[in-house]
């Protein structure tokens, strides 16, 4: 039997489990997934926790309901990679044998590589919104909270879903305005971009949406340490901004694995060919989602598009031709702007966000770069989409290359 | 495309002042943009120039992060030797690309 071993079963390692099963013959290729946890986290989630619109409940379902038949799941914490013997070692000492490997563990935030942010103020008056436990935390905080100074920061670059803390900061316009309290909460959106964004038309329209909203931008802020005594984050240039309320998007990292068997970067991502998605050290070593080190966003929406690529190489390898699929990087991004209402973005790794309509030329029912109801609608019916088609590897309607019809250069 | 002078030295520059071909970088060339810079160059800026050239020369994309634990300066006296936006003006004065801050 031939070896078929992904590491992670998050977004991308489920999608990628369920594709692969139906391609390979089971009599011929065994494959296993292994994840240290048993709960399925639907992280875009943990953004509406904070302001009481999803709870604990709505955000998690067991790995278990996703996994298709024939796949030998293992729950258990992944110790190192041994590439150069193609082996992989859980925690409790067992070794895993591969053929081909899947990477797809993912990264997470790391608090305690900024000083003093995990340190007394941690979850009293310093919170995260990108773990349950962060979220759920904020959620009790804000249900008293008496208003003041409320910092959203950004550590470092890259982080997961990067228009998230803007969609943050506009729910929390609306949430305090709904409150009759936003004369009371003054918001600062502190970033270490030069702008709300990266590139040049998103940034304009985002960073006037904060103007229009109130919401104070602090750009080129590289955070140096946190300062729980007198309350204030602090970057290296000498900046510093005061806070009663901190909410931080930490350092994201790959998984500690990577250091361990010397895969990774120095922030522990798998260097990766952006258009093949094979590691670059390894032939049979392919990576998908958050762990790799890509130029794209690290999205949900770009780990599906990825999906597609990685199925039709891995295919391609595993018949001893050469790659046909190239990835592009493209990135489809729903924001939430507060209102009921929201945006979209929709690039590449060549093509900057730009304005028009999707999926369809004209017609939408999407406007990119524009704020609409519909565009909202598009975001809550994600998370119907992410349990019910993204994550068993179904055929969805919108093309994984980025479509130039449609977008106003 | 821009050509800039420095110090008797044509250099192609894009709209933004970055060296599009970093094998016409010289030290000169590099204190002539760094005067453009408001920056006094040091033996010490020169060791940071140099780990930025090489980093780029090998591919790898540069990060506040990534100075920090070159061995070289750390991130407070690299923020310190370039102030105000350091990557972006030690790559300048560098003659590399301007790091892209992709996400
Ligand atoms: C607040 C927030 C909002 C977001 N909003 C959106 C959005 O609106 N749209 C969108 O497209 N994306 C969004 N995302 C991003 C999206 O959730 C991620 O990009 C996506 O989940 C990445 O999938 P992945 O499989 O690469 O990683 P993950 O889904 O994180 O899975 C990684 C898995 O690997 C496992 N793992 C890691 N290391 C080990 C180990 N050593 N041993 C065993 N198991 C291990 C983990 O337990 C985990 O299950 C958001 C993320 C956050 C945090």
């Amino acid at each position: 039997m031939k070896k078929l071993l992904i590491l992670g079963a998050g977004t991308a390692g489920t999608m990628m489990a369920n594709k692969m099963r139906k391609h390979l013959a089971r009599d011929a290729w065994e494959i296993t997934i292994v994840d240290q946890f048993k709960t399925h986290y639907y992280q875009p989630g943990f953004l509406f926790i904070p302001f009481g619109m999803y709870n604990r409940n709505d955000v998690i379902k067991p790995k278990s309901d996703f996994f298709p038949v024939g796949v030998n799941v293992i729950y258990s914490k992944i110790d190192k990679i041994q590439a150069k013997e193609s082996n992989v070692i859980l925690e409790d000492g067992v070794v895993l044998k591969y053929d081909y490997l899947i990477v797809a563990t993912g990264c997470k935030t790391a608090p305690e590589e900024v000083d003093g942010l995990n340190g007394e103020l941690w979850y009293k008056d310093i919170f995260d919104f990108y773990t349950i436990e962060g979220a759920v935390a904020l959620a009790n905080y804000f249900k008293t909270w008496k208003g003041g100074e409320l910092i959203i920061n950004i550590s470092e670059l890259p982080y997961k879903c990067p228009v998230a803390p803007l969609e943050f900061a506009f729910f929390a316009d609306a949430f305090f305005t709904e409150r009759g309290m936003r004369d009371k909460v003054n918001i600062t959106y502190v970033t270490p971009m030069s702008g709300a964004f990266t590139k040049p038309r998103a940034t304009k329209m985002l960073g006037e949406l904060l103007e229009q909203k109130n919401i104070n931008l602090v750009p080129d802020f590289a955070i140096m340490e946190v300062n729980n005594e007198e309350k204030k984050i602090m970057d290296y240039g000498g900046t510093e901004v005061k806070f009663d309320c901190l909410v931080s998007v930490p350092p994201n990292l790959g998984d500690e694995v990577m250091e361990r068997s010397g895969l990774g970067d120095d922030m522990n991502y798998v260097p990766t060919d952006k258009h093949t998605l094979q590691s670059t050290a390894h032939e049979n070593i392919f990576v998908i989602g958050d762990a790799s080190n890509i130029p794209t966003s690290k999205a949900g929406s770009v780990a599906h598009f990825a999906a597609e690529i990685l199925e039709e190489n891995l295919m391609c390898a595993i018949e001893g031709r050469p790659f046909t699929g190239s990835f592009d990087g493209h990135a489809n991004c729903y924001i939430e702007t507060g209102y009921g209402k929201g945006t979209l973005i929709d690039f590449n790794y060549d093509t900057e966000p730009l304005p028009g309509s999707f999926p369809f030329p004209g017609l939408g029912p999407f406007g990119l770069l524009k704020v609409s109801r519909m565009n909202h609608y598009g975001k809550v019916l994600f998370r119907w989409i992410y349990w019910h088609i993204l994550l068993k590897g179904k055929e969805m309607p919108i093309d994984s290359e980025m479509q130039m019809a449609g977008k106003k250069l | 495309m821009a050509t800039k002078n420095y110090g008797g030295v044509s250099v192609d520059v894009n709209d933004e002042g970055y060296m599009t071909d970093s094998s016409q970088w010289t030290k000169k060339v590099a204190s002539g943009i760094a005067t453009d810079e408001g920056v006094v160059l040091t033996d010490k800026h020169f060791e940071v120039i140099d780990f930025i050239r090489t980093k780029v020369a090998d591919g790898a994309t540069l990060t506040i992060r990534g100075i920090n634990k070159s061995g070289v300066v750390n991130a407070k006296e690299f923020y310190q030797m370039f102030p105000g936006a350091p990557l972006k003006k030690s790559t300048k004065i560098a003659g590399v690309p301007k790091p892209e801050s992709c996400i």
